[in-house]
């Protein structure tokens, strides 16, 4: 020790670097200078069309200065409608089948065999991006709100049920035990054992996740699932950036307020 | 905790009356809400198509078994773009993030009445507008291909990652910033050997993290014009190509699983 400490006296300090491997570090710089150096040799990009470009960019920026909520406030009035009601009907089917097959993926609770099925169930409504099943659904059912409900609920069931699976394996043990205890059936020992416990958690989630298909319920649109997005789309399309401006405005301003309600109800809540 | 008299005898009940009346109060009104909801996307639907669905999901799964193997060919290279989409973004994200996150963070940013709700405006504005609108309005302006889709990502995803960032600067061991000032460090060699050995694991987590959000939703940008694989599933769908439909989706699958098993395997290193 001190014989370590007298070489190191007088000697400059240094700071030690973040991979302690110097192999593992050198490696992986070089690979990744290599990767930029091929990944960006590859973007080929048009600077005359991204210069010709700029002048729309910057009507862009001017049309959120005065976005025009009017001239076409008959569609995006209806948009927006459309969109809470998928979001809100699918948080709430959403739910619905998550609870069920979130206690089934608990470990804890659950068999094996139902075990296997329900995780198998989250890992593929989890690996699936939402628009890629919007196009499905939207080929299958044909366009409009039912699609884009249908694929958020799925897309709900992924998120809600593998974090109530993970809240139910952390919960207190010993409570559910003493309900067992008593000599409760299966249904009252989750009713006053397991669900109390894991409640204040599964409203904070619900609020949280109808947040976040509301936010996704207006991409929906752009592949026919219904929703402000097929607005948003059309407005795009015409190059009436106020319109669109002012369609943005409203989903940042809606996400914001759900954002914040949201905080508010979970602090009350936990 | 509600105790009742029925004939005389004390009978536990979970709720008191009140308690358990909001209760039914809510859900009724949650209830009548789902229901109106319900209505108007049933108004909106033509059911016929409904219940023709099994038929012709039927007829497409048919269709588009076995997928068209010969067409990886013409994927290798959509493949590449995607996963070039998805990390220079990354990187580009992180570069506008790291500014936006010392200047959110309660305690690094320079002036907390000016610029810290400028950096929060940032944050919340391009977090809450999904990659996919980002890639439409880019594609206008900076026209179709993978330049469009790549800004359309680093922009996305500079709110997520400075949000995350500046959460991490926040939860920092102030003592050890003490510890560097004490010795006479300037402002820039506080920030450089008190705080940034601090987030720098948290920094690699949240890189990682998001290039796994991101490769994902650089799979689907193509669909609006904005390069990658989905500009080939774009294709294939308007053609009704499901073979090709099919394989392409298999091929999504797949590199998001092994972006997600990267991800869990770096960040399982890290932290």
């Amino acid at each position: 020790m001190s014989a370590a400490l007298e070489a190191r006296l007088g000697q400059p300090w240094k700071k030690p670097p973040f991979i302690s491997s110097p192999g593992l570090r050198w490696a992986l710089l070089i690979g990744g200078v290599i990767y930029l150096i091929l990944a960006i040799y590859s973007i080929d990009v048009n600077w005359a069309r991204v210069y010709r470009g700029l002048d729309r960019g910057w009507q862009f920026v001017i049309a959120f200065a005065n976005p025009d909520f009017t001239s076409r406030a008959g569609e995006i009035k209806s948009g927006m409608i459309e969109s809470a009601v998928m979001a809100f009907a699918s948080t709430v089917v959403g739910i619905g089948i998550s609870i069920p097959i979130g206690l089934g993926a608990a470990r804890n609770i659950s068999i094996l065999p139902v075990y296997l099925v329900c995780r198998s169930i989250i890992a593929l409504s989890r690996a699936l991006n939402e628009i890629v099943v919007a196009i499905l659904l939207v080929a299958i059912f044909g366009f409009g709100p039912l699609a884009g409900f249908l694929t958020l609920s799925f897309a709900t069931i992924g998120f809600l049920s593998k974090l109530l699976a993970e809240e139910i394996e952390d919960m207190d043990r010993i409570q559910a035990e003493a309900v067992r205890s008593t000599g409760a059936s299966w249904l009252q020992r989750y009713t006053y054992g397991i669900h109390p416990q894991v409640v204040p958690r599964l409203i904070g989630l619900s609020i949280y996740r109808l947040d976040i298909n509301f936010r996704e319920s207006a991409v929906l649109g752009i592949v026919g699932a219904g929703g402000i997005g097929a607005t948003l789309n059309t407005a795009f399309d015409r190059y009436e950036f106020d319109t669109a401006a002012a369609i943005l405005l409203m989903i940042i301003v809606t996400v914001m307020a759900l954002e914040y309600l949201s905080g508010i109800i979970r602090a009350r809540v936990q | 905790m509600a105790i009742s008299n029925v004939d005389g005898q004390k009978v536990w009940q979970r709720r008191d009356r009140n308690t358990q009346f909001k209760i039914w109060f809510a859900w009724f009104i949650g209830t009548a809400v789902f229901m109106w909801c319900w209505q108007q996307i049933s108004a909106a639907t033509t059911w016929q198509f409904f219940w023709d669905a099994p038929r012709i999901a039927a007829d497409i799964g048919g269709r588009a078994v076995p997928p068209r193997w010969s067409y990886m060919d013409k994927l290798w290279e959509p493949l590449w773009d995607t996963l070039n989409i998805a990390t220079l973004g990354t990187v580009l994200a992180l570069m506008m993030a790291v500014p936006v996150a010392f200047m959110a963070a309660r305690n690094t940013t320079p002036s907390a009445l000016f610029v810290r709700p400028i950096a929060l405006l940032i944050i919340v504005s391009t977090r809450s507008i999904n990659s996919l609108i980002w890639a439409l309005l880019l594609v206008k302006i900076l026209g179709p291909g993978v330049f469009a889709g790549l800004v359309a990502i680093s922009i996305r995803s500079i709110g997520f990652c400075a949000k995350l960032l500046y959460e991490a600067i926040e939860e920092i061991d102030e003592t050890q910033v003490e510890a560097i000032t004490a010795t006479g460090a300037s402002r820039w060699q506080v920030m450089a050997y008190g705080i940034v050995p601090q987030v720098l694991p948290a920094f690699a987590g949240i890189a990682v993290f998001r290039w796994d959000i991101n490769l994902r939703e650089s799979t689907v940008l193509g669909l609006v014009g904005a390069g990658g694989i989905g500009l080939q599933l774009q294709g294939s769908l308007n053609t009704l190509a499901w073979p090709q439909v099919s394989l392409i989706l298999l091929v999504i699958l797949f590199a998001v699983v092994v972006s997600e098993w990267v991800s869990a395997k770096v960040r399982g290193a890290i932290i």
